[in-house]
């Protein structure tokens, strides 16, 4: 590791000022190799299988089912949520629809209810909603917002002068649209759509709740009946090859701007059209779509809150106490998974900002992969890894927090990366002349400086790791229970009003969450520049 | 406060060599200077000298301690330098005392007092201490910057290009206020600038930075009436540069025969006078010559004339003041006032464009030229 850092030390000094320190540069190669280690070792374990076995293994009826459902999912999902992500955006940036500002923060809130939990409600309201159309209509709820903000953000962004031309020069208000206006949203719409379609890839929660079978459930399912083997890890390889594709394909369609910033920004004054009679079907197209995205969600799980929990066949009878502790599992394992992804991409957002080189951005990029790793394959590797090596992790909530820090790392470096990007050297140089080292720096300078950046960071993994259900699920300490694995838990047996309290609290948590990022730390990073 | 020597440094990025072997000496509580194109290396040597570069080779000293030579590298917070940058990097999250007080001890910190006194050190009311760096204009956070630099006694003060960022009014005040405080501090400082009467009014000395080396270290007079080559002479200010003879101390050229400032040269040479040594008269006198107006740049306090003159055809630029610019075509009588300096001159003129590395054009340049005839 000091060697490698060595070498990110002799390049950067080759074509730039100055080179890394090793300890620092020794720190972001740990971060970035973490997240490699997973997929490495599953790599490792599928290399096991013979290549006839391998052909064999994939090419079987068990497979083709996962991939037509897999990729059938996607393609439909893509297409639901390309329609109503881009149609709301349209409504709420370009049209005098009343009260589209209020429309265009309820667009975006469904990001913050997890997918299972929409899947619990409406699987709780009709038995009915099972297989492909359940899945399609929860997958559309819950990632629809992924093209929403995307497509808003490049319709704000949009030169009004370019379709003033176009108007100039003959075209009709509809012409105009095609020829001008949905050119430039097509890198914002196909990112969306490839997020959609990673995110669809790695839920597990949901589908497995639905009885929908994709790869991430039939990992799950092999790993209960013990299954697990190189076949499984042949099965996983493929699973985190198809995510790949869409992480690339998504950052070559969208080029450096990959993440979508919520509500940031000013509006501009483009000139809005006037909707006219059709403003009333606009209005109750919007009404259906909150009230399938929240007003579901938040109702059902009010609903079974009011039955009694006796009534709901239900193995153990939530108390207060149940509640509680659970509650704290999730609040302490979000604390801690949002400290270490923090902590690991400090260093890293550190480097790759100040000391940009071929080598720190290939760092970056590794990092960047975690999301094309689905939770379950994180799991099942480090499941694997520890039981084969480490047996004493097995189990243990140090594993847990370790495979929270590198699934969300990559949420942590875009918001770290960000905070220091906004500090000019010039403030830390200034520091060092004055007498200060640099811990005196990193305390008197960047800690205040990229405070609400990195905050915003911790809150943002805090919310994934309280909500997250697959890791938890498979590398829990035997008794720990969170929000999510209690709601799991109960919806499987279909005790749905034994899951309503855990439900409600998650919902809350991610709720209030979400609220903070948006208006307090949102304002104070913002503030913070000029 | 310390003197500064730095001894044959030179620094490469990347296989292009930036500095090549500077020598400079600035005496304890002098301001030195240090004037260069863009791209001359003015901001790498500041970054040498305050540690945030490593040199390749060459040494440092400051004081007498030597803080950077071979193998030897001391850190920045180790050099007792005092650093003010061109954008004055204010720590936005600190009020203007807390910025002032930064780097003192943390007991100094908490004495009102001192950031107060030291704000007004710099011209600035003690008011000024609660407020927040953005409230402040780009001179105040400039002055802001210089008192938080002098704060913990540096040894030495590096000013990188600390007025460029201001408008021009604004500049000749922030200049004035930064020249008394360092004054008053009794601090050797170092100032780098690509302005030439930023340079020649502010510093004791002026060292011209050129293609990674001091061309010329010399006062502002010396430098601006005795540059050691045409092209210095060019970058400096105005100059009219014209082929001539030297012998036994004269020049002959088409301005007549001008007493050299530094006898000696002899043959072919390229006489450099200055537009304002050159007297614009109406009528004959003796040793003036013939010429006429061509063209006239007016700019209110004086004005730029170019004369063609009679024995050359490269015209000269004559400085008037501003009543009394003459129309295009004006007949007048040119005489040449001191002494001149004469260049050695191999190539012929018309050969020797004179470019400094990446260099501006001299400031007060005509902006446009009336229409001749």
């Amino acid at each position: 590791m000091t060697l490698a850092a060595s070498a990110i030390g002799k390049n950067a000094a080759a074509s730039g000022p100055r080179a890394a320190p090793v300890p620092l540069a020794a720190a972001a190669i740990f971060a970035s190799a973490l997240v490699l280690l997973p997929i490495g070792f599953t790599i490792v374990q599928a290399a096991g299988v013979s290549a006839g076995d391998a052909v064999d293994l994939l090419v079987r009826p068990l497979v083709g089912r996962l991939l037509f459902n897999t990729v059938g999912l996607i393609l439909a999902a893509s297409a639901t949520c390309a329609l109503i992500g881009a149609a709301a955006a349209w409504f709420v940036e370009r049209t005098d629809l009343p009260g589209r500002k209020v429309w265009g923060v309820l667009a975006v809130a469904p990001l913050a209810v997890p997918p299972f939990i929409s899947s619990y409600a409406w699987v709780s309201l009709s038995n009915g909603l099972q297989d492909f159309a359940g899945a399609l209509l929860v997958i559309t709820c819950a990632y629809y917002p992924l093209v929403y903000l995307p497509v808003a953000a490049a319709l704000r962004g949009l030169d009004p002068a370019l379709e003033e031309t176009a108007r100039s020069l003959g075209q009709t208000s509809w012409g105009c649209f095609f020829r001008v206006v949905l050119p430039q949203l097509r890198p914002a719409l196909y990112g969306g759509v490839l997020l959609v379609a990673l995110d669809t890839l790695t839920e597990f929660g949901a589908f497995s709740l639905l009885r929908f079978r994709t790869f991430t459930t039939q990992l799950y399912a092999q790993y209960r009946t013990g299954l697990d083997g190189p076949e499984s890890s042949l099965l996983a390889l493929v699973l985190v090859a198809l995510c790949v594709a869409c992480l690339i394909g998504e950052l070559k369609v969208r080029g450096g701007g990959r993440y979508a910033r919520i509500g940031a920004g000013t509006r501009r004054n483009t000139r809005l059209a006037p909707l006219g009679w059709t403003r009333w079907p606009a209005l109750a197209g919007f009404a259906a779509l909150i009230l399938a995205t929240l007003g579901m969600p938040l109702g059902m799980v009010g609903y079974w809150l009011l039955q009694h929990a006796s009534a709901a066949t239900s193995p153990v009878a939530p108390s207060l106490p149940l509640v509680l502790a659970a509650t704290l599992a999730s609040v302490g394992y979000g604390l801690a998974g949002a400290a270490a992804a923090v902590l690991l991409a400090a260093p890293l957002g550190y480097v790759t900002t100040r000391y940009p080189s071929r080598w720190t951005v290939l760092l970056e990029r590794t990092a960047y992969l975690a999301q094309g790793v689905p939770g379950i394959v994180v799991a099942l590797a480090l499941i694997s890894l520890t039981v084969q090596l480490i047996r004493p992790l097995y189990q243990s909530a140090i594993l847990l927090v370790f495979a929270y820090a590198i699934l969300f790392l990559p949420f942590a470096l875009v918001s770290v990366r960000a905070a220091m990007a906004q500090v000019p050297r010039g403030l830390e140089e200034a520091a060092r002349s004055l007498g200060l080292g640099w811990f005196a720096v990193a305390r008197r300078v960047l800690a205040p400086l990229t405070g609400p950046g990195l905050g915003a960071g911790a809150t943002i993994v805090f919310v994934f790791v309280a909500t997250e259900l697959t890791s938890t699920l498979l590398l829990a300490p035997i008794g720990t229970r969170t929000l999510a694995t209690e709601v799991w838990a109960n919806t499987s047996t279909l005790a749905f009003a034994a899951a309503a309290p855990f439900a409600a609290v998650m919902l809350v948590i991610s709720l209030l969450s979400t609220w903070l990022l948006a208006n307090r730390l949102g304002a104070v990073a913002f503030a913070g520049r000029d | 406060m310390a003197e500064l020597r730095i001894a044959a440094l030179t620094k490469a990025f990347g296989g292009t060599p930036i500095l090549r072997g500077v020598e400079l000496v600035v005496s304890s509580g002098s301001l030195v200077a240090i004037l260069g194109a863009s791209g001359s290396g003015k901001t790498t040597l500041l970054r040498l000298l305050s540690g945030f570069e490593r040199a390749d080779s060459g040494t440092i000293e400051i004081g007498g301690q030597l803080v950077s030579g071979p193998s030897l590298h001391i850190p920045p917070e180790r050099r007792r330098i005092g650093y003010v940058a061109q954008e004055g990097s204010l720590f936005p999250h600190l009020t203007v005392g807390d910025n002032v007080v930064f780097g003192l001890s943390r007991a100094e910190r908490r004495n009102r007092v001192r950031a107060e006194a030291l704000l007004e050190s710099v011209g600035l009311p003690a008011s000024y201490a609660v407020r927040a760096p953005q409230e402040l204009s780009g001179g105040e956070q400039q002055r802001v910057a210089l008192a938080r630099a002098l704060a913990p006694a540096p040894k030495l003060v590096l000013l990188d290009e600390p007025f460029s960022a201001l408008d021009a009014a604004l500049r000749l005040e922030t200049r004035q206020a930064v020249a008394a405080a360092l004054a008053s501090a009794g601090a050797t400082a170092l100032l780098v600038t690509h302005d030439q009467s930023e340079a020649l009014s502010m510093g004791m000395e002026v060292a011209v930075l050129r293609n990674g080396v001091l061309a010329q270290v010399a006062p502002p007079e010396e430098l601006y009436r005795r540059p050691v080559d045409a092209a210095l002479a060019q970058f400096v200010g105005e100059a009219v540069l014209l082929p001539g003879v030297a012998s036994a101390g004269f020049a002959a050229c088409a301005l007549g025969r001008l007493a050299l400032a530094r006898p000696g040269a002899e043959g072919p040479v390229e006489v450099m006078v200055r537009p304002e040594q050159i007297r614009f008269e109406p009528v004959a006198r003796i040793g003036a010559v013939k010429a006429k107006v061509l063209a006239v740049a007016y700019f209110g306090h004086d004005a730029s004339v170019e004369m063609s003159l009679e024995a050359e055809t490269t015209p000269a630029t004559v400085r008037v003041a501003g009543h009394m610019a003459p129309p295009p075509g004006t007949e007048a009588w040119l005489s040449v006032e001191g002494v001149v300096m004469a260049y050695p001159r191999s190539a012929p003129l018309a050969e020797l464009p004179l470019p400094l590395a990446g260099g501006k054009p001299p400031a007060n340049k005509p902006r446009a030229f009336t229409a001749s005839n």
